[in-house]
Formats: structure tokens, sequence, C-alpha cells
């Protein structure tokens, strides 16, 4: 193992010469950011490569406004919320699910179907799922609602923000102050759309874009590659994950998210509007769709909290540089979702990064 | 009158009439037969064979009651044996105090006090006193337990943080996170399907082991709740020195951990029922391992760091894998599971 992360470490030092500037690889997936912290990766580098956190953790990329909505419906008698663990703390303008909880209609599942089932066990309640997530969660869900539909379950709808991956890496490389070079790919995400489909960034950004798993060998020999692609000046999409990631992804998967969902325009919180990136329920599933059932629309965006998660979503600061960071926000009191997940750049850079100067 | 054994527990159970008479007669006292007990006295007399004891208490909530490698009862036993165990002493006696649910089955209640009088028994301790309260539904869930224990203090140890110092190494006696992994697992709410067993167990017989046959043990603790992560940050914090450890030397489980990777937890922040960790001189921490692994709780026993100097703010730093290093932080309260 010492000898393949040598190997890595000279093509690094070798890419960082060719650029004679630092170079800065983002890696876009929340899982990781905590793996790359976690194996402390960061500090095995060349020091003129840095490694920016992306938006890929799909509790912080959810904005404020989606929350407000989430806690509206948990505060009506007839729903039950079925959400994934990690969104419980995220907190909106009053409150939290955690703060619901023990009301007792927000339960906690670890899968689409656990909600689904929630909503065949409880026939009085109207159970909604808490569908977020990036193209790796989006199949399942669709899977519930097709399901829900075959077996004539009307108790059950969805609140979608699924996102897709795709449009904002595009929304990223737009911004003019950008300051990425290549990137590294999320492995589980990839598991489903196949690495072709990067090869549109690739060809009209020129920026290497590499899949690579979560274990540290795959992260380093991830990075590596991306640095023989810099110093042969030929950037291309590829994978390294070669156990699961195929070219092509998964069909099935794919063809299920094209059947119940249509892409819209879709707000990321500190990426604003992003063209394309958000999943929807097509009409012929409108009745499993929350927004619809209930009669409301999603609240408006209402991030006021001075935090700058956005920032650290697009890769333009590091977590301690907003004044929020370790002084106000902390994991038992989180002021923005990148302090909440457990995957979020913040809250992997407090748990495993933090060092303080003993006062003297 | 009817000697028909009752379903369920009544509130009436724990009124302190015939049937908390019958409640503790029948069903309590024959478990944990012993003199002491047997006078039903307000408060147990004991001689005991040294003026110098530790005295601890624990309270015990767990679900579900029964898990693979344990139950709540065995649990209630161990836990209180091994804060004696850590604090350098042999543990003598306990009390039990029940806090039950109106509603409970009977059969759950006895093979709860089964459990709790074969687990006393295998580790030489005696239930010497004890209190049974019911609650209405709603109020308790299912059952409450709490025991207090005494020890003996062993001749000639003592332990306490001021005794650690720069050079120092750190030892677990095997691998970690199987409790809090397996309670995960079967909980509802999380519904992971595994082959976990709970590393529940009594370790006092071999703490004494070591605490008798070697000398330059400085410090102890059970890493329950917080995991190892805890355990080794409360010993930075009370020492204002830094601990190093190495990820490679920590004994676990791949099945422990392949869960705590799908769940998204840090196996280091998960609780431990069977484990010490022992921080130790430097001469004496290759005997305290070939004495841990000559006994059955200690077969994967490891040194797993030192006590480092510091200039920072004190930090346990790990070593990973691949030669990195990163901070291991005092967990902060519950771990939730990650969405993908």
């Amino acid at each position: 193992m010492l000898q393949r992360i040598h190997k890595a470490q000279l093509l690094m030092d070798a890419a960082c010469e060719i650029t004679g500037r630092p170079i800065n690889i983002m890696e876009v997936c929340g899982t990781h950011t905590v793996s790359i912290f976690r194996n402390g990766i960061r500090g095995t580098l060349p020091k003129s490569m840095k490694l920016l956190s992306g938006p890929g953790c799909p509790v912080c990329v959810t904005h404020q406004g989606y929350i407000d909505t989430v806690l509206e419906l948990a505060d009506r008698d007839d729903c039950l919320i079925a959400t994934y663990g990690d969104m419980i703390r995220v907190p909106g303008k009053n409150g939290s699910l955690e703060t619901k909880k023990s009301a007792g209609n927000v339960k906690m599942v670890t899968s689409s179907e656990d909600a689904l089932q929630l909503a065949r066990d409880n026939p009085g309640k109207t159970v909604v799922f808490i569908a977020v997530g990036f193209e790796t969660t989006a199949p399942a869900t669709a899977v519930a609602v097709k399901q829900a539909a075959k077996e004539g379950i009307d108790n059950f709808c969805i609140l979608s923000n699924h996102k897709l991956v795709v449009p904002a890496m595009q929304a990223l490389l737009s911004d003019e102050n950008n300051r990425i070079d290549a990137f590294l790919c999320p492995g589980h995400v990839s598991v489903i759309i196949g690495y072709g489909a990067f090869r549109g960034i690739v060809k009209q950004y020129c920026k290497p874009c590499v899949v690579a798993g979560f274990e540290p060998m795959q992260i380093i020999e991830g990075l590596a590659e991306i640095c023989r692609q810099i110093i042969e000046g030929k950037p291309e999409a590829k994978t390294i994950y070669t156990a699961v990631v195929t070219e092509q992804g998964n069909l099935t998967a794919q063809n299920v998210i094209a059947e119940c969902f249509e892409p819209t325009d879709g707000y990321w919180r500190g990426l604003g509007i992003i063209p394309k990136s958000t999943l929807i329920l097509k009409d012929k599933f409108s009745k499993f769709d929350a927004l619809k059932r209930f009669g409301i629309t999603e609240k408006p965006e209402n991030d006021t909290t001075g935090c700058r998660c956005g920032e650290v979503l697009c890769g333009l600061i590091d977590p301690p540089q907003c004044e929020l960071f370790g002084q106000v926000c902390e994991p038992q009191n989180p002021i923005g979702p990148c302090m909440v997940s457990s995957e979020g750049a913040c809250a992997a850079w407090f748990k495993y990064n933090r060092r303080e100067k003993r006062s003297r | 009158m009817n000697r028909k054994k009752p379903d369920k527990i009544l509130l009436a159970h724990g009124g302190g009439g015939q049937l908390s008479d019958q409640l503790i007669r029948r069903y309590i006292l024959p478990r944990f037969a012993n003199s002491t007990l047997a006078e039903l006295t307000d408060a147990a007399k004991l001689n005991l064979d040294s003026k110098s004891i530790c005295f601890t208490t624990d309270s015990y909530v767990v679900k579900p009651l029964f898990f693979t490698g344990g139950d709540i009862g065995k649990l209630a036993v161990c836990g209180t044996i091994n804060d004696l165990a850590v604090s350098g002493a042999k543990p003598v006696a306990l009390s039990l105090a029940l806090i039950i649910e109106e509603g409970l089955a009977f059969d759950v209640l006895e093979k709860i006090l089964d459990s709790i009088a074969a687990t006393a028994k295998e580790n030489n301790v005696v239930i010497v006193t004890g209190d049974t309260k019911t609650v209405e539904t709603g109020a308790a869930d299912q059952i409450f337990i709490n025991t207090a224990g005494i020890g003996v203090r062993l001749d000639g140890v003592e332990l306490g943080f001021g005794k650690i110092a720069v050079g120092d190494k750190i030892i677990i006696n095997g691998t970690i996170a199987d409790h809090g992994m397996t309670i995960m697992s079967l909980r509802q709410d999380i519904g992971f399907q595994s082959q976990l067993k709970s590393d529940c167990a009594a370790i006092a017989d071999l703490t004494c082991k070591l605490l008798t046959e070697t000398k330059g043990i400085k410090f102890m603790r059970d890493p329950t709740r917080g995991g190892l992560a805890a355990t080794l940050n409360e010993i930075a914090r009370q020492t204002s020195l830094g601990i190093r450890v190495n990820d490679a030397d920590i004994p676990i489980n791949p099945t422990v951990q392949a869960a705590a990777d799908a769940l998204g937890f840090d196996v280091l922040n998960i609780a431990n029922e069977g484990k010490f960790v022992a921080v130790v001189a430097p001469q004496i921490a290759e005997d305290c391992i070939n004495i841990c692994r000559r006994h059955p709780l200690g077969q994967q026993a490891a040194i797993i760091g030192e006590v480092v100097e510091t200039d920072d703010v004190p930090v346990v730093e790990m070593t990973t894998r691949i030669g990195g290093r990163r901070i291991v932080q005092m967990p902060y309260g519950r771990e939730l599971p990650r969405i993908c």
C-alpha cells in the first residue's frame, strides 16, 4: 500500500510542478469528504494541491424553504412525516424535525420502502416521504411511488427534492470565480448514471472527471489519475472504481427515474436556481406529489442565518473562514446544513481537523 | 389462595401489599438466595475485608431488552461490576432496583431476573438489597433497572488521571463498537439486519488479574457511551496531554465496521459493554497484553497508542492506515444514520 501511495504522490508532485500553481480538485460527494477527513488524506498531499468539498451532500444543498415546507406538513394532524435520519436536525425558520419528533408524527426511515410500509401500517394518516438525495436514492423513491400506484396505497405521497449531480457541477464551472481544476466524481451516484455522464463536462470545460470509490486508496489513486491527465494535458471522464461503476451505469435505475420523474429548475442552497437540476413527479403520478395533494406551494427561500454554507459548497472558502464556524455553529447547535449532516464539509472539518491553540 | 402465575405486571405489584410481597418472595428472593438479602431488612449489613471500598451506581435503559450477546439484566450487573473493576476494586455486592411498566409480561421479567442471577453468580457478586416499583403504562419503557455496587479496593492499587505521564501506553482488551452496533441494528427505526453480537461482559476478573500481577497501571475506564473517542478525549482533557492512537492497531470486527460504514457511523463513538481502556507505564505494556490474551475477555487485546506532549489544546490524534493524521473529537450526542 505504501508503495502505491508513494507512486501516487510522485504523480501529484509532477502535476503541481507542471502547472506552476496550486491545483484545486473538488470532491463532489459528501461520502468522499468524510473519508478524506477521516483518513487524514489532506495531510498526505503536496502543499500545492488543494481539495475543495463540493455540493454532494443531499442535506447540505437542501434549502431552507423546503425544510420550512416539511415543518408545515409535520404540524398537520393528518400527516406522518417519513424522513432519512440526517434530515431531522436541519434547522428551518421555526425549529427542526427533531423538535417535532416528540409529537410523534415524524418517523425515521432508512428507505422509501420503509416509508411505504409506514403508509400501509397507518391507513388513517397520510405518510409524506421526504424524498431527498441524488441519483442514488431517486430510483428507490420512484419504485416506491410505482408500488404505491400499483397497490392503490392512497395515503402515501412524496415531497421531492431529489437533485441531479451533473447540472450542479456545470453550474459551478459556469461561475467565473470558480477555482476548480478537476472533479473527483461521486462513487455511488456514478453507479447509477455511469462515468460516461461526465463526458459533457470534460468536453465543454476541459476538466478531468475521475470516479473513485470511498476507500482511502481509491481516493488517492483517483487523485493520481487526475494528476496524470493534467500532466498529459488530456482531460477525460474515467473511473478507477471499476468494480461497480460502468460507462453506461445502471440502465434499469435510469429508466425508472425517467418513468416517474422529470427534471425541473430547482433551488440549491448556496448555488441558487440551477436549470433542470431537480426531479419532480411526472403528471401521471401527480397524486403522489405532496405539494399537489395538500394544495401548498414550497415556502420561499429564507436563508438569513448569515452562515456561509453556500460559499463552502462552491469550494470558494474553507469552513473555518465562515465567522460562525466553531463559534456559534457547532454540531450540537448547527446553523447551516453543512454542519448538520455527518457528511457535510463543516461537520467533517469540525470533527476531524479542528485544532485550538492553548491559551497561555 | 390462587396459585396461578399472573401473566402481566399490575400496578398493584408495586403497591406494597400482598401482590408486592408475592412478587418479591416468589420471583425475586429465590433467584438471589443469600443470607443478607433473605433478612429483608431496610438496609443490607455487610462485613467487608477492607475499610477501603469503592461505591458506584448506574441506571440501565435499553431497547430492545434482549439482544444478541445479552439483555438488560446482564447489562445491569456487568455495567456496575465494570465501573468498580476499572476503579481498581474487586466487586463484592450489588443492590438491584427495578422500575417496571404496568403490563410487562411475567415471562419477560423472569427471563431478566434469571439473567441477573446467573451473571451475578458467574462473577461472584451477591445482590444484597433491592427495590421494586411499578408505574403506569407509558410512564416507563417496559423495565428500567438501577444497580449500585460496592467493591473492595485492591491492596496497593492507586489509579487516577494524575498518574498519567508522557510515554505511557494505551491498551484495550479487544474489539470496539460491538455493543452499540448490535443495539442499533436491532432498533426498529433503523431496521438494519445483520449478524452482530454485543460484547456485554463483566471484566473484573481480568482487571483484578492485571492489577495484582503488574505494577504500573495508571488509569482504567470502561468505554461505554461515547465509545473509545469519549474515553480518550476525557483522558486528554483531564491530563492536558495529547493522545496519539494508531488506527491499524485498534481491534475491530469487520462486520461491525461494515455496518457502521453503511450507516455512516464512526466506530470510535460507538458504545462498548465489555471493554476497558488502560493507560500503563511503557515497560509493562507487553506484560499487560500477555495477561489479557490468556483471559477469554482479552484475546484481541492490543496497544493502540500512547500519551504525548502537546503545545496545542490537548487533542486525541489518530494516525490513519494510509499514514495520514486526523483528530478524534469528543462525540456530540446522538449519531444519525445518513442518507446515501
